[in-house]
């Protein structure tokens, strides 16, 4: 006979737990690879009823996704030859022909340059920001912590009238910078305010070591502090990297030819044809960034969730 | 090494006055305690003479130089933090040679100068361990490597075993007090335990409300106290403190309390009103010839000794006795001062008043 401690969960109580956690990852995960399902069928499959579980995997969607295709006569194909590549094969099934790469190469680009542009913008000024407002007295502290949380109190998109007039004014539309420095305005308030619980939490004694030992205030910021805040920096990252990929309203808004992200460009693939593969497999592939950085960071990220909820 | 001096310092953080014109003198090579409750001052006047806080007003010479206002990277001075505040990110080796970089001191001199150190103190087998995991005891090693690396000027020190349980607290204060007679370093002391001021400090500052109550070596401060706090403060137990009112002459060896004359050291002052007749339990003694009685309340049993509680005409107080000496509650007893160890102080500004045993204190307190 075993006793178990009241502490400590009994098998069959880990045993519930475990399988409540598999049943939510499942609710949560399904229509994630549903759409990566989705990805790898044909168009004809995609829209079958019933739904194919099982179904010939093609890289249609993906090919439809980069290309531009215009239909061609049976005489031109025939014209044409054998197709030279596997996806030329693939496009002339339709009776048509690739005319042109698509712009979603650089759409994603421009979602790439302006999600890690304003994260490192975000963080790099929230953590200054977050340090001063820990360490030094600065007046009127408490209304400037405020006034920063007071712009996250309603949704950014209340102010789009005046942002797009002001980034018409001063020719920040569809540019890089204007919305690099919009989703940085949105993101800073956050930054700043869990930065702080963080460098709020690393004693005072370790840049006060570092002075003594001989170093200035600002080797003694980045050479201690830093390190120290690395996870509060981590998982504010993440945070603010989500946001920025994943903000369609005013990148509808505000973009079009030049700096359009891939969350307004995607939809727009519906347009040719009711390609579902093609939009799921653009859904895909702009998943996995943001997958990729934040298992990257998850052990800060978990730390990062969980901060202040138990006292060390 | 140095001497330090610090002239008429103070500090102030909005309304309140930490430290109120403070003024002391630290010799080359000297333990120097500063010693006070929570909240005297005496945290912040040792970060002001590190560097850590600037002076509202007043002068820190270091070494012949004023560095009141210089950051504290330009002192050449070490601290060792109550918390230790090792560097959470670097193991040991690095933390101990963390100083001696920012003076960019050639790497293999650097790896030489922290292998003397780390067999000063005992520590060379853990050198290549993270901080995170080491006791109280090395933690506390490798802060004070960390201090001594570099040669500085002095030493600061906030509460540097209050972070320790009291066993190794004993162990460590004697390792402290070791290594200071070997290395001759001036060195500023940060304390609430009177005990450990007494033990280890060459001199005492004791500090109160932000003012200095005196300074001297323990052994003045504890037969000679300036004031009815420092009395108080110091000895365990404290200072029995017998209120009356009455007079007293220059040259006189006794004052008149509850129509008793009892025993002073000869008075170098007059003074007129509430007085109180100070004098430490060990120098009491249960006499059943003595005119001044008292009853006795409660007796505990130290071993040796034991400490008697007797209420007496002027307030309670306390004798440390010979345990073998029969004191019941409830008994009437007569109580003998040891007159040339007592203290008197005018009650209402709690000044010790000047006699034979204290002028020499007081002068220059």
């Amino acid at each position: 006979m075993s006793g178990y401690s009241i502490t400590e969960p009994t098998p069959r109580q880990k045993w519930i737990a475990g399988t409540l956690v598999v049943l939510y990852a499942l609710i949560t995960i399904l229509p994630l690879l549903w759409i990566i399902a989705t990805g790898f069928k044909s168009p004809a499959d995609a829209i079958a009823y019933p739904p194919k579980v099982v179904f010939d995997p093609t890289l249609e969607g993906y090919v439809n996704l980069f290309t531009t295709r215009s239909r061609a006569t049976p005489e031109a194909l025939e014209a044409m030859g054998p197709p030279e590549t596997w996806y030329d094969g693939i496009v002339r099934q339709y009776g048509m022909v690739i005319s042109g790469p698509s712009r979603y190469g650089e759409r994603f680009l421009n979602s790439v340059v302006i999600g890690f542009g304003s994260t490192f913008l975000s963080v790099f000024l929230g953590t200054l920001a977050a340090y001063a407002f820990s360490r030094f007295k600065v007046p009127l502290k408490d209304d400037l912590l405020f006034f920063i949380l007071s712009t996250r109190m309603m949704p950014p998109i209340a102010v789009a009238i005046p942002i797009f007039l002001m980034f018409r004014t001063l020719g920040l539309s569809d540019t890089h910078l204007g919305m690099i420095l919009l989703y940085t305005a949105v993101n800073i308030s956050l930054a700043v305010w869990l930065l702080k619980g963080f460098i709020d939490e690393i004693p005072r004694e370790y840049e006060e070591a570092a002075l003594i030992d001989g170093y200035t205030r600002f080797q003694a910021f980045y050479k201690v502090v830093l390190p120290q805040a690395a996870t509060g920096i981590a998982s504010t990252a993440i945070f603010c990297l989500i946001f920025a990929w994943n903000e369609y309203a005013f990148a509808v808004l505000l973009t079009s030819g030049q700096a359009q992200t891939a969350p307004p460009f995607i939809p727009t693939i519906i347009g040719v044809g009711k390609d579902w593969p093609a939009v799921a497999a653009g859904a895909t592939l702009f998943l996995l960034p943001v997958m990729v950085f934040t298992i990257l960071l998850r052990k800060h990220l978990l730390r990062g969730i969980t901060f202040g909820a138990v006292r060390k | 090494m140095a001497e330090i001096v610090i002239r008429n310092l103070c500090k102030q953080f909005g309304a309140f006055t930490a430290v109120r014109s403070s003024s002391f003198k630290i010799e080359d090579g000297e333990f120097f305690m500063l010693l006070g409750p929570s909240g005297c001052g005496k945290t912040t006047t040792l970060r002001m003479i590190a560097g850590l806080e600037l002076p509202t007003s007043g002068e820190i010479w270091i070494d012949g130089e004023e560095v009141g206002q210089k950051p504290a990277s330009e002192r050449d001075i070490a601290f060792v933090f109550q918390m230790f505040a090792l560097y959470p990110h670097m193991n040991v080796r690095r933390n101990i040679s963390y100083p001696l970089v920012s003076q960019g001191m050639p790497r293999s001199q650097v790896r030489a100068r922290v292998g003397e150190i780390a067999r000063i103190l005992g520590i060379e087998g853990i050198l290549d361990r993270p901080v995170g995991g080491l006791s109280g005891g090395d933690r506390q090693r490798v802060a004070l490597g960390r201090a001594i690396v570099r040669n500085p000027k002095a030493f600061m020190m906030d509460e540097p075993l209050g972070a320790l349980d009291a066993e190794f607290r004993e162990h460590m204060s004697q390792e402290l007090r070791a290594l200071h007679d070997r290395m001759g370093a001036t060195t500023v002391y940060v304390t609430h335990d009177q005990l450990e001021a007494m033990q280890m400090g060459d001199k005492i500052v004791v500090m109160n409300h932000g003012v200095v109550e005196q300074f001297g070596t323990p052994r003045d401060i504890y037969d000679k106290p300036a004031t009815m706090f420092v009395a108080d403060f110091i000895g365990s137990p404290a200072m029995n403190f017998l209120h009356f009112h009455g007079a007293v002459r220059p040259g006189a060896d006794r004052v008149s309390v509850h129509h008793q004359a009892l025993p002073i050291p000869a008075a170098r002052e007059a003074f007129e009103g509430d007085i109180v007749y100070g004098v430490r339990p060990e120098f009491i003694r249960l006499s059943d010839s003595a005119g001044y009685r008292g009853r006795v309340r409660a007796a505990e049993y130290l071993g040796t000794t034991q400490i008697v509680t007797i209420e007496t005409p002027n307030g309670e107080a306390k004798a440390r006795i010979p345990s073998d000496q029969p004191a019941r509650p409830g008994d009437m007893v007569g109580l003998a001062f040891e007159g040339a160890t007592v203290t008197l102080f005018d009650a209402q500004s709690g000044r010790a008043l000047r006699s034979e045993l204290n002028e020499g204190v007081l002068a220059h307190g």
